[in-house]
């Protein structure tokens, strides 16, 4: 793990509004926990960026847990924040907060 | 290898007053909900991070999965 890793995901962090780290891609998640964070994000109609963590393991799948010292993989981003994973993300949705929160972060951009 | 009891156990210890109760028998993949006062004012954000912390490296690692609920009791 190095600090450009962390600075990558920094970066990206702050150039999305929306952005979920996962496994997979949003048209094939590759763990259920990610498929159903995906769902909820597609189901509130905005656009969103999202980074396969397999892409670059060497990158991703430590880099993220340390970024913000969360220890599992989906990761939802709004404004720069971390949200939380597939079961915070699922909350929000039932709730309906997450479809205000993503709509206003997509004005917001 | 964990059992729910483990798992249980870890966020027992160190969360004394919290309510937990775990489930899953596959060894890797479990849901727990854990009720403690402790999480009163906290963002959901802190309190998965309070279990997570009592669980420390196991997660993501020996622990593949964990489907996780927090509340305060009321």
């Amino acid at each position: 793990m190095s600090t450009e890793a962390l600075e990558v995901i920094r970066k990206e962090v702050a150039e999305n509004p929306i952005i979920i780290y996962m496994k997979g891609t949003p048209d094939f998640p590759q763990c259920g926990f990610s498929a159903r964070a995906i769902e909820a994000l597609k189901a509130c109609g905005v656009g969103f960026a999202a980074v396969n963590v397999f892409e670059d393991e060497e990158v991703y799948r430590q880099g993220v847990k340390l970024f913000s010292n969360w220890p599992t993989i989906p990761q939802l981003y709004v404004k720069g924040e971390l949200v939380g994973g597939s079961d915070i993300i699922m909350d929000l949705y039932q709730s309906g907060e997450l479809q205000e929160m993503l709509q206003n972060a997509a004005q917001a951009a | 290898m964990y059992s729910a009891e483990q798992i249980q156990d870890l966020i027992e210890a160190a969360l004394p007053d919290a309510q937990v109760r775990v489930e899953g028998d596959d060894g890797q993949h479990f849901a727990a909900l854990v009720v403690s006062p402790q999480f009163e004012g906290k963002s959901r954000i802190e309190q998965h991070r309070m279990v997570y912390a009592a669980l420390g490296d196991r997660m993501g690692g020996e622990i593949h999965a964990l489907s996780l609920r927090t509340a305060t009791p009321d």
